[in-house]
C-alpha cells in the first residue's frame, strides 16, 4: 500500500480552492521544485526549517489499499474533530465507485455529513446511498451506530423472551446501555462484529468513538474481558455458591463488606438492581466476551488496515504518534496517516519576513508610484496604524472595493492597499506553513516509518457526494494534492 | 462571573486552550482559580509545558498582575477512594476493594458513578472554604468533555439520583446538581466560524437549556483577521494585474509578475473564507448567547499565545467584578 517516495517530496499542497482551472504561470509544478523545496531554497528566515532529511516520508498510497479486494477493513481512528468520519465516508463514496460494495459505519456523524450522502437521517440499519457512480457494480451502504438499540438487538438475539424482557426492564440495565462510559466502544466492536459477520460487503469502513482517550474502542473488549474474568463479577453473581465453599471464606468476608459498602453508598435498591441484572446476564457473557475477543483479532488480521487520522497541529499529532504506538503494541497492522487540511502556498517562494517587509513598505507609503509620466510620492499612508503582524492587523479597517469611476491616483492608492493586503495575507500563510512543518517535522522524527497523505485544507464544509469525492481526490493524490 | 467555569467544545476547537486561557483571566490580582481536568488527557500539562499532572493541586501559572492559576487533573478511581475514606473511612477497605475489581467496576463500567466523581470533584473544589471563611478558590475552570457528551456529563447526577434512591451517592448527586444548576455554574461552548463546529454549538446550547443547565458564553476561536474582502478581491483579479504586479516590484519583491497569479488565489481563497465566516457568525446570533472572540494564533497555542488569549479575555471583560 505504500511505497518510498522516489523523488523528493513536493509537498506544497497548493491553495485551497476546490476547482483548479489552470495551472497559472508561477506555479512550479515540477517534481522536487514545488512550493516548501523552493520556499527552502529562497532560505527566508521565515521559511521552513529546511530539515531535508526528514522530508524522505514514505508517501501513502490510498487507491491501492482501497482497490485490494483482500483489505476487507478498514478503520479511521485519531484525535476529535481531525475529520475522521469525513475521510470514512469520502473513502466508502471513493471505494464504492472504484467497484467495491462498501459499508460505512459511522459513530457521530454531523448532520450535514450524514445529508451529504443523501441520508436525512443514519440509523442502525446500514441504507443503500444512491448517487455512486462507476459501472463496476460498486454499492454504499451507510450506518450510524445506535449503542442502545445494538445492545437492545444482542440481548433479544441471545435470551430467551422472558429474560430479555427482564433484561430491557431492569433500570440499571437502561441506562448502561443509553450510553454511559464506554458502552459505545462496547459497541461499536460488537457492530463491526456483526457487519463483518453478515459478509454482505467486502469493504467495511470505520469511523472511531470520540472517546475520553482515543484508544477506548481498543480497550473495550479487554476491560469487558477483564470485569467478566473478576472476582468481582463472580462476587455479584453467586454470592451464596462463593460462600459455601471453605476456601473462600476470605472472599465472603470481603463479600460483606462490599456489599455492604456499596449498598450504603448506592443504596440497597440500586444494589440489587445490579445484581438483578448481572443475573439475567449471566449466561449472555461468555457470548461477549468471545465475540469481543474475535473482533479484537479481526483487528489485527492482516485484512484489516488502521489509518491515523490528524490535521497538522500539536495535539492531534501527539495523539496521533500515541496511536502509532499503541498498534505496533498491540499488533494491529497500521497503513499510515492521513494528514488534514494542510495548508500550501503557490507562492512559497516568497518569504514571509520579504512579504511583511515589503508589505510595510506599502503601508507606510514609501513607495514611489510607479505609473509612467507621474513622478510624485503618493502622499499620504494608506492605513492609520502600521500593522506588524496580520493579526494585528484586524484592527485595520478592510478596504472597500475599488470603484471604477474613480480618478487614477485613487486607483493607485487603491491598488496599493490591495497589494498590502496580498502580502500580509502570504506572510500569514507562510506563516501557518512553517509551523505545520513544524509540527510535521516531529512527528516524522519520532515515527519516519509510518507512510502519509496529506489533504489540502477546503475552505467550506462538505455537503454532498461531490464534496466527497473531491475529498476522496485530495486522499488519494498520493501526498501531493494537485491544486 | 459564576464560580464554577465549564469550558466545552467540539473536538479541535480548542476547548482546553481556552480553559487555560479564561483560569489566567479570572486570575486577576489576588485572586486564585483552579483548572480542572476531567478526561484524563494530559492536556492542561502539555499546554504549560509541563511534567504530567499529578492528582494534586499544585501551581501551574501566575497571572498577569499577580493571580496564581493551581491545576488538578481528576482521577476518578482517586476520587473514589477520596469518597470512601471521607465518608467511611475506608483506606484499607478501598484498596481490598480494588483487589476485587470492585473500584475498576465503578469506574468504568457501572453507569455514571464515572461522571459522578468527576463533577463532584469539581464541585467539592467550587464550595471549599479555608479556615478563614472565604472560598479556597475564587473560580474553578474545568476543561469538560467534548459539546456532543458534555450536558449528558453534567446532568449524569440527576441519573444517577434516580438510580441511587437513597444513601450517600445519592445525596451526593443531589447537592452536586444543586451546584451545577445554580447560577454560581456557566457552560460556555468553543467553536470555530466553521459549519459543523456552528451546528453543533447551536444542538448544545439547545440541549443544555432543555437540561436547565446555564449556558454562558459562546467562544468564538481562532477568529482570523479579515484583511480583504471579496469585493476588494474581486476589483483586484480585474484588469490590475499589471499593476499589482508593478506595485510589488516597487515594494522590492523580486518576481512580481509570477506571484500575482498565485497571491490572487489566496486571497480569493480567504475572501471565500471570509464569506463562510460571515454566514456561520449569523447562525451564532440566531442563538442568543452572548460571545467572547479569541483570535488565530499563527504560531499555535503555546504558553505565550496563552497570555495573549488571557489579555484578550480580561479585555473583553472576564475578571471584571
Amino acid at each position: 500500500m505504500t511505497e518510498k517516495a522516489t523523488d523528493e517530496r513536493g509537498t506544497a499542497p497548493g491553495p485551497d480552492e476546490r476547482d483548479t482551472t489552470s495551472d497559472p504561470s508561477g506555479r512550479d509544478t515540477a517534481p522536487g521544485s514545488s512550493g516548501r523545496d523552493t520556499a527552502a531554497d529562497s532560505s527566508g528566515p521565515d521559511a521552513e526549517p529546511g530539515s531535508s532529511g526528514l522530508d524522505a516520508v514514505p508517501v501513502l498510497r490510498l487507491d491501492p489499499l482501497i482497490d485490494d479486494l483482500g483489505t476487507r477493513i478498514i478503520v479511521c481512528c485519531g484525535a476529535g474533530g481531525v475529520g475522521k468520519t469525513t475521510t470514512a465516508a469520502a473513502l466508502g463514496v471513493r471505494a464504492a465507485e472504484r467497484g467495491r460494495r462498501v459499508v460505512v459505519l459511522t459513530i457521530d456523524p454531523a448532520r450535514r455529513l450524514a445529508q451529504s450522502m443523501g441520508i436525512d437521517s443514519l440509523d442502525n440499519t446500514p441504507r443503500k446511498v444512491t448517487g455512486i457512480k462507476g459501472s463496476d457494480g460498486g454499492e454504499l451502504h451507510a450506518m450510524m451506530l445506535d449503542m442502545k438499540r445494538t445492545f437492545d438487538e444482542i440481548v433479544e438475539a441471545h435470551a430467551d423472551p422472558e429474560r430479555a424482557r427482564a433484561i430491557l426492564e431492569n433500570p440499571f440495565y437502561q441506562s448502561l446501555s443509553a450510553g454511559f462510559a464506554g458502552t459505545q466502544e462496547y459497541m461499536a466492536m460488537e457492530k463491526l462484529g456483526q457487519l463483518r459477520a453478515r459478509d454482505e460487503w467486502d469493504l467495511i469502513v470505520v469511523d472511531t468513538p470520540p472517546s475520553r482517550s482515543a484508544l477506548d474502542f481498543l480497550d473495550a473488549p479487554k476491560r469487558l474481558g477483564s470485569f467478566l474474568d473478576g472476582t468481582f463479577i463472580k462476587l455479584l453473581m453467586a454470592p451464596a455458591k462463593v460462600g459455601g465453599r471453605a476456601g473462600m471464606k476470605f472472599l465472603n468476608v470481603g463479600m460483606s463488606m462490599m456489599t455492604g459498602t456499596l449498598g450504603k453508598l448506592l443504596g440497597g435498591q440500586f444494589l440489587k438492581d445490579v445484581q438483578t441484572f448481572v443475573a439475567a446476564m449471566d449466561t449472555m457473557f461468555g457470548g461477549f466476551r468471545t465475540r469481543a475477543d474475535a473482533t479484537y483479532r479481526l483487528l489485527q488480521a492482516p485484512g484489516t488496515a488502521f489509518l491515523v487520522v490528524a490535521t497538522p497541529e500539536r495535539d492531534a499529532l501527539r495523539e496521533a504518534a500515541y496511536f502509532v504506538e499503541r498498534l505496533a503494541a498491540e499488533g494491529m497492522p497500521l497503513a499510515g496517516l492521513v494528514l488534514n487540511r494542510v495548508h500550501g502556498s503557490g507562492a512559497a517562494r516568497l518569504s514571509a519576513e520579504r512579504a511583511r517587509a515589503a508589505a510595510e513598505n506599502l503601508d507606510e507609503g514609501r513607495i514611489v508610484d510607479q505609473r509612467g509620466g507621474k513622478t510624485g510620492r503618493s502622499g499620504s499612508p494608506t492605513t492609520e496604524s502600521e500593522p506588524s503582524d496580520l493579526a494585528t492587523a484586524a484592527a485595520t479597517p478592510v478596504p472597500e472595493a475599488a470603484p471604477t469611476a474613480e480618478p487614477a491616483q485613487e486607483t493607485d492608492v487603491d491598488v496599493r492597499h490591495l497589494t498590502a493586503g496580498l502580502l500580509h495575507l502570504h506572510a500569514e500563510r507562510m506563516r501557518v506553513l512553517a509551523r505545520e512543518q513544524r509540527t510535521r517535522d516531529r512527528f516524522t522524527a519520532l515515527h519516519p516509518e509510518v507512510a502519509v497523505t496529506e489533504v489540502a485544507a477546503l475552505p467550506g464544509d462538505v455537503h454532498d457526494l461531490a464534496g466527497l469525492r473531491a475529498i476522496g481526490d485530495r486522499l488519494t493524490t498520493g501526498g501531493r494534492p494537485s491544486a | 462571573m459564576s464560580r464554577l467555569q465549564v469550558v466545552s467544545g467540539k473536538g479541535g476547537t480548542g476547548k482546553t486552550t481556552v480553559a487555560a486561557a479564561l483560569a489566567l483571566a479570572l486570575a486577576t490580582e489576588g485572586k486564585r482559580t483552579l483548572l480542572v481536568e476531567v478526561e484524563g488527557r494530559q492536556g492542561i500539562a502539555q499546554l504549560f509545558e509541563t511534567e504530567a499532572l499529578p492528582y494534586e493541586e499544585r501551581k501551574i501559572a501566575v497571572a498577569p498582575g499577580g493571580g496564581e492559576v493551581y491545576a488538578l487533573a481528576i482521577d476518578a478511581e482517586r476520587a473514589l477512594l477520596d469518597y470512601l475514606q471521607m465518608f467511611y473511612k475506608l483506606g484499607g477497605a478501598g484498596r481490598a476493594l480494588k483487589k476485587l475489581g470492585a473500584i475498576d467496576f465503578a469506574t468504568t463500567i457501572a453507569p455514571g458513578v464515572r461522571d459522578v466523581l468527576l463533577t463532584g470533584k469539581a464541585c467539592e473544589a467550587v464550595r471549599r472554604r479555608e479556615k478563614h471563611g472565604g472560598h479556597t478558590y475564587d473560580h474553578v475552570v474545568m476543561d469538560a468533555p467534548p459539546t456532543g457528551r458534555i450536558t449528558r456529563f453534567l446532568n449524569v447526577n440527576d441519573e444517577v439520583a434516580g438510580l441511587a434512591r437513597i444513601g450517600p451517592i445519592h445525596n451526593q448527586a443531589q447537592a452536586v446538581m444543586r451546584v451545577l444548576k445554580s447560577p454560581e455554574t456557566a457552560v460556555h461552548l468553543v467553536t470555530l466560524l466553521e459549519e459543523m463546529p456552528v451546528q453543533e454549538t447551536a444542538d448544545g446550547i439547545a440541549e443544555l437549556r432543555e437540561a436547565e443547565l446555564p449556558v454562558g458564553r459562546v467562544v468564538v476561536n481562532m477568529v482570523r483577521p479579515h484583511v480583504l474582502d471579496e469585493a476588494a478581491v474581486r476589483a483586484a483579479s480585474g484588469d490590475h494585474r499589471e499593476a499589482i504586479a508593478r506595485t510589488l516590484a516597487s515594494a522590492g519583491v523580486t518576481g512580481a509578475t509570477r506571484l500575482v497569479e498565485p497571491l490572487l488565489d489566496q486571497a480569493a481563497e480567504h475572501a471565500r473564507r471570509v464569506e463562510l465566516e460571515r454566514a456561520q457568525r449569523a447562525v451564532l446570533d440566531g442563538v442568543g448567547v452572548p460571545s467572547f472572540e479569541l483570535p488565530f494564533l499563527g504560531d499555535g497555542a503555546d504558553i505565550a499565545g496563552l497570555y495573549r488569549l488571557a489579555k484578550e479575555l480580561r479585555r473583553q471583560g472576564v475578571g471584571d467584578a
